[in-house]
């Protein structure tokens, strides 16, 4: 009733692959999308952009990233965490580096220089599969934290070891250092997201994504009928490391200001990014969001209700962090192993005849 | 030969003691990805978790103390008596396989034929899950693990062996803890040949691990097979933890060591026992003679931490399947 698709026709094949083809969805996505840039930035505070905003739009494109090489084409990486720290470390040198340069163009540029990395490392998928290749990622994960910890000249040979983020403005908003406000700075990454997610959602849908799709299904058959494994595959990971290395820049330079490489992209956010599209849901858009949504509102969510409404001390808090994290990581899998995104899609199934059962 | 050589050949040798706790893990690992191709990242957890309940049960600690104090405000913590190790393992081992038994009741069951990511992911839950757990159970702080197992250098070994080198040599350093462990993983590596050889249910073990459904026609119980690999898994993991433990205390950190297990099963292959064991001293001596050789005086140190993994990537490249694992053969 409220949901429908009676009397949408299509009659053209573009009309019927757009990415909204029912009107409901367009106008929804619509709402929402002028909601997030007209409300939401007049009434943000410090807190809303600190704990929930900035970490949800971030987090969103690394999940984009991550889904686009796991969830489209099928190599399951636990690299992430050093990926996103390359973007944030290259972002930083480029900062300090070239002073007079827009930060957009150095948040890019960092996204671009993870991208090769991100091959760099994609290469071994050539020849090692599934499990194995999870692991081998797991290289990339230490071996870069490691190398930003000892080699003095990607920290600029700061005493602490820290990486700390410089002022700077875009058109005349200061989005970088202490003094930027929480609505420039949520409306920079809102933008980010927003142009990010239509070249994913326009990749993903095109041969480029046809191609990883082949792959993720079955190499072997992809390659006979002449889809190159190679290109895919590296493509696939350039593609993803580029997102997650602007998700690291946006992370360091918009969000923290100052990062120290092992305790902010450590594994632990490898996990965390790898959680979210699979709650959200494996090679789904929406899913990247709503696994990022879920994964950042759930920590803030518990603590407000243990330390804020019981009172208790904040390590027994932690504990049932873990403790519920788990738990619903379990308790979906065996739900809905398809992710978030599936439970809406049955939802949205549901929503069609109700009220009316039949 | 100098001193310097001397020193290199005990380096050598820490690291041969050092990939035998790497291997006490990995074959936690290889036994239930054998069993049921479920790549168990909870193993490390399990680890920690064995160790916890044993230095509970040991010290006579109340479990959900924190807890129970928070709601209630009560200042209880602990039952004011002490076990002795060998009740307190005996009973570790029981909570370990009744763990299984619920992993398999609660989890496994209702996973049946999902895609290998879904269940490892699963088992990233409940490796979050059982921190979480362990933690609120016995609380976080850092524990002294003593089961009766010495510490500290040979004295044994330095005195006979320091007529090898000069002066300036004063025999090898080598760790009693670490000799018990390399004595104590060699008799679980043959017992759990053996019991896979010899007995029924190893045979049992060995069917569903080579065809789930051929396995499933003659009258094997998949899932009592599963209990009694995740008990065993548990039993291996309690033996990690307690050497581990005993080396570096009960923490927090010692559910990190899963992470060292993993090149340890890439190199040797996800599906054999003496891959674990060999990939284990390999990954061991590796790490440990280029810190020694390269990474301090050239790198700046702190190499261990991702030699394994670029080793075993390295090795990977060339052999997919690692050193013994079963060769990968793909058919469209």
């Amino acid at each position: 009733m409220l949901y429908r698709e009676a009397g949408d026709f299509k009659t053209s094949y573009r009309a019927d692959q757009q990415t909204f083809p029912i009107m409901f969805d367009k106008v929804a996505f619509t709402i929402t999308i002028i909601l997030a840039f007209t409300v939401v930035p007049l009434t943000i505070n410090d807190y809303w952009a600190n704990a929930v905003f900035l970490p949800f739009l971030i987090y969103s494109i690394a999940a984009i990233g991550l889904n686009i090489l796991t969830g489209y084409c099928g190599q399951v990486s636990l690299g992430s965490g050093g990926f996103m720290a390359v973007g944030a470390y290259a972002c930083y040198k480029l900062m300090t580096a070239f002073p007079d340069m827009n930060i957009v163009f150095s948040i890019l540029i960092s996204g671009g220089i993870t991208a090769g990395v991100g091959m760099l490392f994609g290469l071994p998928s050539l020849r090692i599969k599934g499990f194995y290749l999870a692991v081998a990622t797991l290289a990339a994960q230490f071996f870069l934290v490691w190398l930003f910890n000892k080699v003095p000249w990607f920290y600029n040979y700061s005493a602490s070891g820290q990486i700390n983020a410089p002022e700077r403005e875009v058109f005349g908003f200061i989005v970088t250092g202490p003094n930027s406000s929480p609505a420039a700075v949520y409306i920079f990454c809102l933008l980010f997201l927003c142009v990010l997610a239509i070249i994913a959602r326009n990749l993903t849908r095109g041969s480029a994504g046809r191609r990883w799709m082949a792959i993720r299904d079955m190499d072997i058959a992809a390659e006979i009928i002449g889809v190159n494994p190679l290109m895919s595959k590296l493509t696939a990971f350039g593609v993803s490391s580029f997102y997650v290395g602007i998700a690291g820049a946006l992370l360091f330079s918009v969000y923290l200001g100052a990062v120290e490489v092992g305790e902010v992209f450590g594994i632990q956010k490898s996990f965390l990014v790898l959680f979210m599209i699979i709650i959200g849901g494996l090679g789904s858009m929406f899913g990247s969001f709503a696994g990022a949504a879920f994964m950042v509102l759930l920590p803030v969510l518990l603590k407000n209700i243990m330390v804020g409404q019981f009172g208790w001390a904040t390590d027994i808090a932690a504990h049932f962090e873990f403790l519920i994290v788990g738990f619903l990581i379990i308790f979906f899998l065996i739900v809905e192993p398809h992710g978030l995104a599936m439970l809406w899609r049955i939802i949205k199934e549901k929503l069609r005849l109700w009220p009316f059962p039949h | 030969m100098g001193a310097e050589f001397f020193f290199g050949v005990e380096v050598f040798l820490n690291g041969l003691m050092a990939g035998v706790m790497y291997s006490l893990v990995a074959l936690g690992f290889v036994l239930i990805f054998k069993a049921s191709g479920i790549f168990n990242y909870a193993q490390g957890v399990m680890a920690l978790f064995a160790a916890l309940t044993l230095v509970g049960f040991q010290e006579g600690q109340i479990p959900f103390a924190h807890l129970i104090n928070a709601i209630f405000g009560t200042e209880i913590h602990h039952f004011g008596f002490e076990m002795p190790a060998f009740l307190a393992i005996l009973f570790a081992l029981g909570v370990m396989i009744l763990f299984a038994i619920l992993v398999e009741k609660l989890i496994l069951k209702h996973l049946v034929n999902q895609e290998p990511i879904i269940l490892f992911m699963a088992t990233i839950g409940l490796a979050y899950f059982m921190e979480g757990f362990g933690d609120l159970m016995w609380g976080s702080d850092v524990k002294k693990l003593n089961v009766g197992i010495p510490q500290g250098g040979n004295f044994w070994i330095e005195e006979n062996t320091a007529f090898l080198g000069g002066d300036d040599f004063y025999g090898f350093y080598l760790d009693t803890l670490d000799i018990y462990a390399t004595v104590i993983a060699a008799i679980l590596v043959t017992s759990l040949v053996l019991f896979s050889q010899y007995t029924k249910t190893g045979r049992a073990l060995r069917a569903v691990a080579d065809d789930h459904q051929a396995a499933l026609s003659v009258g094997i119980s998949l899932r009592s097979i599963w209990v009694i690999v995740w008990g065993i898994a548990g039993f291996v993991a309690l033996v990690a933890g307690i050497m581990w433990g005993s080396k570096s205390g009960v923490q927090f950190s010692l559910s990190l060591i899963a992470l060292k297990a993993l090149p340890v099963l890439m190199l040797g292959g996800f599906t054999s026992i003496p891959g674990a064991i060999i990939g284990g001293l390999i990954i061991g001596v590796g790490e440990k003679m280029f810190e020694f050789l390269i990474g301090a005086p050239f790198l700046g140190g702190a190499t261990e931490n991702w030699f394994a993994y670029m080793l075993a990537l390295i090795f990977l490249v060339f052999r997919p399947q690692g050193l013994f694992g079963e060769k990968i053969i793909e058919r469209v």
